[in-house]
């Protein structure tokens, strides 16, 4: 496959000295127009690869704040239609950050795949991270994205064992998603030195970059795991700052935007710290 | 062709696919150990000890074979077919729910589990499993929607005496899909130590199949009873469907004798035309959830709805995946039952014949009360009264405006 933005972004920070930041936000949340101001701003505040999660009824693999941001989005009217349509107003004025869509099946599968994939990548997407169709399903998804010329970005985890991880890493690409815990996004991580010595097993299966998600809150703990890993992912606590931001109707406020945007530029300094010591 | 290649007995393939429905749709962090549970199960399967515990439960602790009756009096009143009931209403703890709980948990002590979580609509699932916790000294946790904890507090009561913890769900509108949401949640964050017990013939392979092994007992009893009875097979068969798990036990060991028709009762509600209903193989169409393909109530952006049945038990927006690909290769006919004509059929069969039946089996009843009087006197019906009427009660008195 040729290089993709996914593959130049990721080089690139790699050349920096630094891992990815790739940050997390929900389509719509809290609703289109602050949702997209956020996305606009995110790569001005230090955000190097966005996922955009696809708000879905269901978000069996999420915590408390991404449950609460997939249901505001979902309350202000977000579609998927209008998902692609944040993507390609984002594309006018940023052509290098990489943007995957990130979420579950069901909203897809309705759609049609195939032609899903092809609708998604013309409109600037880069790649999908798909919580619930595994490496055994390849063909329904993971496949007609690739040939589409779209990264499909797998996720690892700790129950992903050796004798498994080729399976899992065969068709993945631009990069691999570790999930740090056994659980659900937002929940803590207990030992980053266990997450080190996964990153570093999983880098022994493959020359992709290794992202490492679930739970990374803080500046200083993006610092730690970007000691090893290639990426380290923000969510939870993003999608927080969103909420904390809105005013007591559940409605955006003037403080929304930017209330994100210094989460990010936070995050992005521990990421900056993370190879010099 | 031989007889294995003409059999629609013989699903689903390895991969857990009937048809297009089914599979396993999960996150990366549950395959491991649905591969694992896949491997236990096959297993247990082939093991005769495995099979005489559950046989030798099923029949001094639940009180199987269930029996077969001949409702004479329905019967008469409805002037067509005889119609007899499958009556797994009065196993212990009052449905069929029991019959797949003791199956599972056998197979989760085989896997050396420790812990035991389920999820729960109308509390049936989860009296069930919590009966069975403590029976096998097993710690159970059971997810049940807020909304649905407040309207079948008895059940929260019972599962309560039986020593299990139940969390309410607040995520979404609180009812049983969220429920299911939630189990799966804390089945991915305590990977080594727990069973997911699940209630009925859906979720990631190989549950569907599992579970419709367990319920089968269900209709291979029924196949000895009736030549018993009438010296040969019925007519046809009914049975309410949710998520399908009595159903699929009924309609699976008669599934190639191709002469007995097949009637899966969905709830119909307060009408298809809107969202007041949870007849998925009707009134929904193909999608993925809760780790499985199948039919789907769901809008055209692909967000899975609510729905809504008088029976909590019914309330689910998903179907088994057998039950779909049944559907589509036109075995079995899924027909919708409305509200209104479940509670009519619950209070009729209560006068008539004296037994009070759960409100999802009063969808079948209601069903049978259509059916019966277009066929001739010397048909059979066999419908399976899945559950009792005791925790509705008190829902049923409340509509027809009793003060209780």
């Amino acid at each position: 496959m040729t290089q993709t933005r996914i593959d130049r972004r990721f080089k690139a920070c790699a050349d920096a000295g630094r891992p990815a930041l790739v940050t997390f936000i929900t389509a719509g949340d809290p609703d289109l127009d602050t949702s997209q101001a956020i996305l606009n701003a995110l790569p001005a505040a230090g955000a190097d690869v966005i996922e955009l999660g696809m708000p879905f009824s269901d978000p069996m693999a999420e915590g408390i704040p991404i449950q609460l941001a997939n249901q505001r989005a979902l309350a202000a009217g977000q579609t998927m239609e209008k998902t692609l349509d944040m993507v390609r107003a984002f594309r006018k004025q940023d052509q290098e950050t990489p943007i995957i869509l990130m979420g579950y099946y069901n909203p897809i599968y309705v759609r049609d795949p195939v032609k899903f994939v092809q609708i998604a990548k013309d409109a600037g997407v880069d790649g999908l991270i798909i919580v619930d169709i595994p490496a055994e399903a390849d063909d329904e998804l993971c496949i007609p994205a690739l040939d589409a010329g779209l990264n499909f970005i797998r996720l690892a985890t700790p129950t992903t064992d050796d004798k498994r991880l080729p399976a899992v890493l065969a068709n993945t690409s631009g990069f691999v998603y570790y999930v740090s815990v056994t659980g659900i996004t937002g929940a803590d991580i207990a030992d980053t030195g266990r997450v080190a010595d996964a990153v570093n097993r999983i880098k022994g299966h493959t020359d992709l970059p290794v992202a490492v998600g679930f739970g990374v809150k803080t500046a200083e703990q993006a610092a730690v795991i970007g000691k090893d890993a290639d990426g380290v992912v923000v969510g939870s606590v993003l999608v927080n700052a969103i909420r904390d931001s809105l005013d007591e109707t559940g409605k955006a406020t003037d403080r929304t935007v930017q209330a994100v945007a210094d989460v990010v530029a936070g995050l992005a300094a521990g990421c900056d710290r993370a190879r010099r010591s | 062709m031989n007889e294995m290649a003409n059999s629609i007995r013989t699903g689903p393939d390895d991969r857990g696919h009937f048809g297009i429905f089914g599979g396993r749709y999960v996150a990366e962090t549950l395959m491991p150990l649905i591969l694992d549970l896949e491997q236990h199960y096959n297993d247990a399967k082939n093991d005769p000890a495995f099979h005489a515990e559950i046989e030798d439960l099923n029949k001094h602790y639940t009180g199987r074979p269930s029996p077969l009756y001949f409702a004479e009096r329905l019967t008469e009143e409805l002037g067509g077919a005889k119609v007899y009931f499958k009556r797994d209403e009065l196993n212990h703890t009052g449905s069929h729910k029991i019959n797949n709980c003791l199956g599972q948990i056998l197979l989760a002590k085989r896997m050396g589990k420790t812990r035991i979580i389920a999820e729960t609509g109308a509390g049936q699932h989860g009296v069930a499993t919590a009966t069975v916790c403590a029976r096998f000294g097993l710690p159970c946790v059971v997810y049940m929607g807020k909304t649905d904890v407040e309207r079948q507090k008895p059940n929260v009561f019972r599962m309560k005496l039986l020593g299990a913890e139940i969390v309410p769900v607040t995520a979404g509108a609180g009812t049983l899909k969220d429920a299911m949401n939630e189990a799966l949640r804390d089945w991915v964050t305590n990977v080594d130590d727990t069973y997911y017990l699940i209630g009925t013939a859906a979720g990631p392979h190989p549950y569907p199949e599992m579970v419709r092994d367990f319920q089968s007992v269900i209709g291979k009893e029924l196949r000895e009873q009736m030549m018993e009875a009438e010296g040969r097979l019925p007519d046809a068969l009914v049975a309410a469907v949710g998520g399908g798990s009595n159903a699929i036990g009924l309609f699976h060991p008669f599934l190639d004798d191709k002469n007995i028709k097949m009637y899966g009762v969905e709830a119909g509600g307060r009408g298809l035309q809107g969202e007041e209903h949870c007849a998925s193989l009707t009134a929904g169409k193909p999608g993925v959830l809760h780790g499985n393909r199948t039919y789907l109530l769901q809008n055209d952006d692909g967000q899975i709805l609510e729905g809504h049945s008088i029976s909590a038990g019914l309330d689910y927006p998903g179907i088994g995946p057998e039950h779909s690909w049944l559907k589509e290769i036109g075995r079995v006919e899924y027909v919708p039952i409305m509200d209104t004509e479940a509670l009519e059929a619950f209070q009729m069969l209560t006068r008539v014949e004296g037994i009070i039946p759960a409100l999802e089996p009063a969808h079948a009843l209601a069903y049978v009360t259509k059916l019966a009087p277009r066929m001739d006197k010397d048909q059979i019906i066999v419908m399976n009264l899945c559950g009792r009427g005791d925790k509705d009660v008190f829902a049923v008195g409340e509509m027809l405006g009793f003060d209780l």
